[in-house]
């Protein structure tokens, strides 16, 4: 799956740098931004985006508002939650909000990128079937 | 430790035998007065009645012997009046008057006699033949000549049996005559003898001498006091009491009283023991109710202070382990804090230095270097990197979850089934260690309100410590529910495994964090800190008791509520209606 359009949200300029670099690396669209505001800003200007990456803990608007925020505004947007902690707590909160998944920091990249593919596809399939059921919906119109 | 619990038994001597002296002196003082005072009044009352009693009898009766006396005298000195002008001869005055005093007083009065100034009895009236006997040396002649009356002592005299005489004088014809009459000596004794008190209680009469004017009753010997004649020595009562002991050893009470119209003593003689019976008596049951009193007083004194201290020295105990628990809590609690704010601190730049070095490897791949000598070296340490990255996200992980709460969602558990769960997850594993679980898993324990995943984590925790204390020689573990006896409202869960034990040493350290006898990178010691916290946060607790080479045992205890059995049976039921 190529070309995937990711979005990473997080706070930690260091980390975010390198793992964006990492990510580029396997040809993944990424593009990081250091707050949830400017997460949904970037959402709103660039509506390819297909996968957020978002941590938990951030000042300002943290990782769950950002997700709620991310999922009124761009539902089809899928999210996955990056957690500096091992307690689940946060993460099962992000999943009743809408995540796609979570992931513990560090985390292993090659998980990261698995679980974005994962996303990624989960996305194009229901822009799919939302097509379909346009084309559907056009085609039973016309007959 | 050792010193300090030896000072506390010096202590608690110390204490026992304080409380002990309190109770004696507090009971003792108090029942010894009480005692004391109405020991010596009943006493001192008592004695004064009985002799007020006796006293008062002696009194009467010397009394009556008094006036038994003055009557006869009366008697004679009224014949002795009548004789002077009497126109009868003497016999005849005699015999006349002799059947007058026996009409009217019957025995008294044996015989009358006329005795002339030379003590020849010219003229007799009586049952003896003894007219014209010379009384001239006669005791009571030579003492009647020189008074106008005289009552004699007791005497055998000529008739050889006991009597006395009462003698008047009288003066006719211008010489002088003694008018005598002998007093029957039976009649007088009887007035005597009818002074009988108690068993021994003797009444006699002795003279001026000390010889015995009556008959006493009973053959005993009796040791005849000397008489005390001095009026000035006698009460205002006219009695005087005394304590005497006879050779036997006996003592007596004697009570004397003088005559007024003879130089007599009237003596009433009485066993003490006998006299004071009935005060013995009371005072050996005072003294047996005072004896018991004092037994009861030492028993308790004896078993009180060492129940009391038993009890303080156990409530210590408690409050010592308490004491312990609330520090061990407290440093857990700050430990924890700390780590939490540590553990999170550290984890993103641990996040960073295992991206950088993911990237330098990423790099690695893109660069040039296949032919490079080191870089199977370079490959090596990124790994190392990496692995290490993850060891410290583990331990990270684990304090942040020391600290903060897991799935803290609270549910009405069933420990039987939770337990049955758990054991079922670590079979696997425990197989592998020839361990085997042995679940005894009581029936009838409630509901409990806690959150599973945080029980399970415990459970588990424990159950994995002891699979890994016994990875070498296998063993069982044996795993038990049950409500707890000792603590209200408690269930119980014990996890028992026969391995090596903990040595002394570590027991007071193992809920410590970070403490672990495993080797580097194994464990992080913070296990059982995290076990503790979660049921410390249950309002429960934990302990552990370890052998060394018998094995160990860690109990649980959780507080359930009553009520949420019924509660959870009726949503049962109404559940399955539901359905």
């Amino acid at each position: 799956m190529n070309n995937i359009k990711l979005l990473l949200v997080d706070d930690e300029k260091a980390f975010l740098d390198t793992i964006t670099k990492r990510l580029e690396k396997r040809e993944l669209n990424v593009s990081a931004v250091y707050s949830g505001a400017d997460a949904l800003a970037a959402l709103e200007k660039d509506k390819t985006l297909e996968v957020v990456i978002l941590d938990v803990k951030m000042p300002g608007m943290d990782g769950i508002q950002t997700l709620t925020e991310i999922k009124k505004s761009f539902p089809l947007v899928e999210v996955i939650m990056l957690t500096g902690h091992a307690t689940v707590e946060s993460a099962i909160d992000g999943m009743k909000v809408g995540a796609f998944d979570y992931l513990m920091k560090p985390c292993d990249l090659d998980a990261l990128v698995k679980k974005v593919e994962g996303a990624a596809s989960k996305k194009r399939e229901h822009e799919a079937k939302i097509t379909e059921a346009r084309i559907k919906e056009i085609s039973e119109r016309m007959v | 430790m050792e010193e300090s619990s030896t000072e506390r038994k010096v202590f608690y001597q110390i204490l026992t035998r304080k409380i002990m002296v309190l109770i004696l002196v507090v009971s003792f003082f108090p029942m010894v007065l009480t005692t004391g005072i109405l020991f010596y009044r009943f006493h001192l009352t008592y004695t004064d009645k009985i002799q007020a009693h006796i006293s008062e009898l002696v009194q009467k009766h010397t009394q009556n012997i008094d006036t038994f006396l003055l009557e006869k005298l009366g008697n004679i000195q009224y014949l002795a009046r009548l004789y002077d002008s009497t126109p009868l001869t003497p016999h005849g005055f005699l015999q006349k008057h002799m059947e007058l005093l026996k009409e009217e007083y019957g025995d008294v009065f044996t015989d009358l006699g006329l005795v002339d100034e030379k003590g020849i009895q010219f003229a007799y009236e009586g049952p003896f033949k003894l007219e014209n006997a010379n009384y001239s040396t006669a005791e009571w002649f030579v003492k009647a000549k020189g008074k106008p009356f005289f009552i004699s002592d007791v005497f055998v005299g000529l008739r050889g049996h006991p009597h006395f005489i009462v003698a008047v004088k009288i003066k006719a014809d211008g010489s002088d005559y003694i008018l005598r009459s002998t007093i029957n000596f039976g009649a007088f004794n009887s007035l005597v003898e009818s002074i009988q008190i108690g068993k021994t209680g003797v009444a006699f009469i002795i003279n001026s001498k000390g010889q015995l004017q009556t008959k006493t009753s009973g053959a005993q010997e009796l040791s005849i006091p000397s008489p005390v004649v001095d009026p000035d020595e006698y009460a205002n009562d006219g009695t005087l009491f005394a304590q005497e002991q006879d050779s036997s050893g006996k003592k007596y009470l004697s009570v004397t009283a003088m005559f007024k119209n003879i130089d007599w003593i009237m003596v009433f003689r009485q066993d003490i023991s006998d006299a004071f019976h009935d005060l013995w008596k009371t005072q050996l049951l005072t003294l047996g109710v005072f004896a018991l009193g004092c037994g009861a007083i030492l028993s308790v004194a004896v078993t009180l202070p060492r129940n009391i201290v038993r009890l303080i020295s156990s409530a210590d105990k408690k409050s010592e382990v308490m004491n312990k628990q609330v520090v061990e809590s407290g440093k857990l609690a700050t430990i924890g804090e700390l780590a939490a704010g540590i553990a999170h601190e550290i984890n993103n730049p641990v996040a960073i230095m295992v991206e950088e070095a993911g990237w330098i490897e990423d790099l690695l791949e893109e660069e040039d270097l296949k032919g490079a000598a080191n870089l199977d070296e370079f490959k090596r340490a990124l790994t190392q990197i990496n692995t290490q990255g993850k060891r410290c996200k583990e331990i990270t992980h684990k304090l942040l979850s020391f600290a903060r709460k897991t799935d803290s969602t609270v549910n009405d558990v069933q420990i039987n089934d939770a337990i049955r769960e758990i054991v079922s997850l670590t079979a696997q594993m425990a197989r592998y260690n020839n361990v085997i679980i042995e679940e005894n898993l009581n029936e009838g324990i409630p509901y409990i309100r806690i959150s599973p995943s945080e029980l399970q984590q415990v459970i588990l925790n424990l159950l994995n410590n002891a699979i890994d204390a016994m990875e070498k020689s296998g063993g069982i573990i044996k795993i038990e529910t049950k409500i707890s006896q000792l603590e209200k409202n408690h269930l119980v869960i014990s996890i028992e495994d026969n391995g090596p034990g903990i040595p002394k040493d570590n027991l007071n350290r193992i809920f410590d964090p970070f403490f672990t006898t495993k080797a580097v990178g194994k464990g992080t010691g913070l296990g059982l800190s995290i076990c503790y916290g979660i049921i410390q946060k249950m309002g429960g607790k934990i302990d552990v008791h370890s052998e060394v080479g018998l094995g160990t045992k860690f109990r649980i205890w959780i507080p359930f509520q009553e009520g949420i059995i019924e509660k959870t049976e009726k949503k049962n039921i109404t559940d399955l209606q539901g359905e």
